[in-house]
């Protein structure tokens, strides 16, 4: 009963999708108010049946109802319950439901904070947000419905959730990023509107960018979490491999990176409007496109879902209409939305154009080598060909080392002219000391000269500097330092703390990618390796049983100098319920080194291969993430997006007092 | 070029991509290893990864049964199937063990065999990729059994561990050996 419930709500959410992609755009162009009012109620009704959707199958697993096929194949009986319920996302159905919500989540909260919003702007944007949904939505109910009964001999039991998926980092991972994808919509959304209206003014980019900070912040976080999940899950110790499935997920991030500064131009300055539109319409463009390579089974990886060509020539068709449509009005209707002002060559807005061709030079750069396998088949037929790490970091690591030096003079210099002689002042120290150090610390510490090193460790201190140097002349002329930094905005101090996770980030990549051990030997119990300052000492396996699960748990005790340190349990584990077997790593997570432990095959008479790492300031990539996500939230917070906006001159419905609050300092 | 024209750019580079994903839906990836299978091994002549060691080709190791193992110092799953390489290469003696160095830094590759032991009796490099392109390779590790008369056997994709060897490989070598 409860699937069909759930079943029905699907149905009755696409019904409301569909009026909330007519009316409210009908309204508009009729300009009927009532039309165009109807947009929130059926916003919230659109959200309200699409979480009861989604708590229904959540209830079909938890009540183990193996009648319905997708819970047969995604769950088992001896599941651990929070595993049960994250088995609600753990395949293509469930998952796709937990996209639409999504949607469905964002076009809600759309609808609930933009009171400051024209309800002609507001109607529009929510009427093309219901478009995706009704996309999804009938995806979802004629190819892959994730309430489809087996009517005839329903299982006793369920095939269990993919192993891999059952651990901490698959629970949190897929939402963030699904969140991430799927926020971008609200600023397609916006861009769409722009280019209907043809109107794009600093109230525009005012009320799209903290959407767009927000999806850029999940996407972060949910990249973070995906590599981090990788890194301990996985087994091998690494944390980036260049997969398609990664570089889906990358490229849309590149893009939104490039459009958050974008639109801080916009928002300025008043230029790059019709670029600012082009890459909000890319950035969910690629999130639809990564949708569209995992789920179509065009690619093989581990995130890969069942090979199902039909449902890849329905998704290929929601691409078409979803993507191909808007560039096709973005190339009629750009022109309208053409920028103004002027601005010189040592602008900022010239070095944020530079950041932003390099960030969408690096995506054009990933699409390819992740597309070009498929292309090179196509053109001659031929075997496959592959495209591997070299050819990305090739490709990547320049183009990023250039950007983080424009980084810096970017976010010291000023709006519309800034003078060379004002950034040599500001920044000829910090050039020459961030070289001198790069150089001079490592080779203290090493006493090996290393050039990689010295280039990320000089990068890194080129952006920390900076921006030290940066609140120096900042808070210079404001009586204490401490009211200097409180005349300083929100938005600056997210800026700088995204600014600031880069650097950790570069130095977390660099210096783990060059000094970790990796060692893979064969150990008998009571034998051990030294590494550095550590040994570790394999104490031998013995079997434990798990809710659904045998493990083989090895112990491995680490004494540092000498002296006992710790212990590191790595698991080999076996599923009932498959028989397949996944190796469970235990890492101890420190902030200057990680120490792995996995165990690899049994040698006989108890010996085991055992991999032991040692990966300095690996701990740094994702703290460097997290920064940068917190740099976003720290942006959104910032004033002057909570007080009524009222910037917008030439829409006389708002109510308007003329100034803007934030600026006065009087909110 | 017509400002106009410009601007539909980006719609066109959309529709060219779009045509490649609608070719890529129409075939299945998992057709590829079996297609090799039961062919010879495509011809070669190849560089050592030892420049000092002159060249390779296929002709030389006609009449042994070769295990040729496609890796790279940068790929993690290669690193993992490493040591039990270096293992079944003691263990193995009929077995003639080729490494192809799938890299663009034939430094690293030394490197990490010197650092880590070499479990190949040749090391062939292929810089042009032509080797790869020849074999159909998917990725970084792959392996191909192949038989005295030259004919690859079987193909596994992904890294080789104890269970992959004794599942997969042995009952192959028990027919030919």
């Amino acid at each position: 009963m409860i699937p069909e419930l759930g079943n029905f709500s699907l149905v009755l959410a696409l019904s409301l999708a569909v009026l909330l992609s007519v009316l409210p755009m009908v309204g508009v162009y009729r300009n009927n108010q009532l039309l165009m009012t109807l947009s929130r109620p059926l916003s919230a009704g659109l959200w309200v049946f699409m979480l009861l959707s989604f708590g229904c199958l959540a209830y079909a697993f938890l009540d183990d109802d193996f009648s319905v096929r997708y819970v047969a194949s995604n769950s088992n009986s001896l599941l651990p319950v929070y595993y049960k319920f994250t088995g609600v996302w753990g395949g293509h159905e469930g998952s796709l439901l937990l996209w639409v919500l999504m949607v469905a989540s964002w076009t809600y909260a759309v609808s609930l904070f933009s009171r400051n919003l024209p309800l002609d702007i507001l109607a529009r944007v929510l009427s093309v947000m219901g478009i995706i949904s009704v996309c999804f939505l009938v995806f979802m109910l004629f190819t892959s419905n994730p309430f489809d009964r087996l009517m005839l001999n329903p299982p006793a039991d369920g095939t269990d959730l993919n192993p891999l998926l059952q651990d901490f980092g698959l629970i949190v991972h897929p939402p963030m990023l699904y969140m991430g994808y799927v926020g971008f919509s609200v600023a397609y959304a916006f861009a769409i509107t722009a280019l209907l209206t043809g109107n794009l003014d600093a109230a525009w980019a005012r009320w799209t960018r903290p959407w767009t900070n927000a999806a850029w912040a999940f996407l972060t976080i949910g990249i973070a979490l995906g590599s981090w999940w990788a890194y301990y899950e996985l087994g091998w110790g690494g944390w980036w491999f260049w997969d398609p499935t990664e570089n889906v997920a990358f490229m849309p991030w590149l893009v939104g990176t490039a459009l958050i500064h974008s639109l801080a131009v916009t928002e300025k300055r008043g230029v790059f409007k019709s670029w600012t539109v082009l890459l909000a319409i890319a950035a969910f463009s690629l999130s639809l496109l990564g949708t569209f390579i995992i789920r179509s089974g065009l690619i093989t990886s581990v995130h890969a879902f069942a090979v199902d060509p039909e449902r890849g020539l329905v998704l290929l068709a929601i691409l078409l209409v979803v993507i191909g449509a808007s560039l096709f009005l973005y190339a009629l209707r750009a022109p309208v939305v053409k920028g103004t002002a002027s601005y010189t060559i040592t602008s900022r807005e010239l070095f944020l154009l530079v950041n932003n061709i390099l960030l969408v030079v690096s995506t054009a750069g990933i699409l390819l080598g992740t597309l070009y396998p498929l292309i090179h088949e196509a053109v001659t037929g031929d075997a496959n060909v592959s495209v591997g790490a070299p050819y990305f970091n090739t490709i990547f690591l320049p183009l990023m080392a250039l950007l983080v030096v424009f980084l810096t003079i970017g976010s010291i210099s000023r709006w519309k002219k800034t003078s060379v002689a004002y950034l040599k002042q500001q920044l000829v120290k910090v050039a020459i000391a961030s070289i001198l150090l790069g150089i001079v610390v490592p080779l203290a510490i090493t006493q090996e000269v290393n050039v990689p090193i010295f280039l990320a460790v000089a990068l890194a201190l080129w952006i920390i500097l900076g921006i030290a140097r940066d609140i120096q002349s900042k808070t210079a002329n404001k009586g204490s330092f401490i009211s200097g930094l409180k005349s300083l905005s929100l938005s600056y101090y997210g800026m700088q703390t995204a600014h600031l996770g880069m650097a950790v980030i570069i130095l977390g990549i660099c210096l783990t990618s060059h000094y970790s051990v990796e060692r893979d030997v064969r150990l008998a119990p009571g034998q051990g390796i030294e590494i550095g300052s550590y040994e570790f000492i394999f104490q031998g396996v013995e079997r434990v049983q798990g809710p659904n699960y045998q493990a083989d748990a090895g112990e491995v005790t680490v004494l540092k100098n000498g002296d006992p340190y710790l212990t590191l349990r790595p698991e080999k584990r076996t599923y009932f319920a498959t028989g397949s077997v996944q190796t469970e790593a235990d890492i101890d997570v420190g902030f200057t080194r990680d120490l792995f432990a996995a165990l690899g095959d049994p040698r006989g008479e108890d010996a085991w291969v055992v991999r032991i790492h040692l990966k300095p300031f690996v701990f740094w990539i994702w703290l460097g993430a997290f920064l940068m996500a917190g740099g976003g939230v720290i942006a959104i917070c910032d004033r002057r997006y909570r007080v009524r906006d009222t910037a917008r001159k030439d829409v006389p419905v708002q109510a308007t007092d003329g100034l803007d609050p934030s600026l006065t300092g009087a909110a | 070029m017509n400002k106009r024209v410009k601007l539909f750019i980006p719609v066109a580079i959309f529709l060219v991509m779009a045509g490649f994903l609608l070719y890529g839906l129409g075939r299945d990836p998992n057709t590829v290893p079996s297609a090799l299978v039961d062919r010879p091994l495509p011809e070669f002549t190849q560089p050592s990864l030892y420049p000092e060691q002159g060249e390779y080709s296929s002709g030389d190791f006609l009449g042994r049964i070769l295990l040729v193992n496609i890796w790279g110092s940068w790929c993690p799953p290669c690193h993992l199937e490493h040591p039990f390489f270096l293992e079944i290469s003691e263990t193995e003696d009929d077995i003639t063990f080729i490494g192809i160095s799938y890299d663009y830094s034939t430094i690293e590759d030394r490197e990490f065999l010197a650092e880590r032991g070499n479990p190949f009796d040749y090391n062939v490099v292929d810089l042009d990729g032509s080797l790869r392109i020849d074999l159909g390779v998917t990725g970084a590790p792959e392996t191909f059994l192949v038989d005295q008369q030259g004919m690859i056997l079987y193909r596994h994709i992904g890294a080789i561990d104890a269970d992959v060897w004794n599942d997969k490989f042995v009952p192959l070598l028990r027919q030919i050996r």
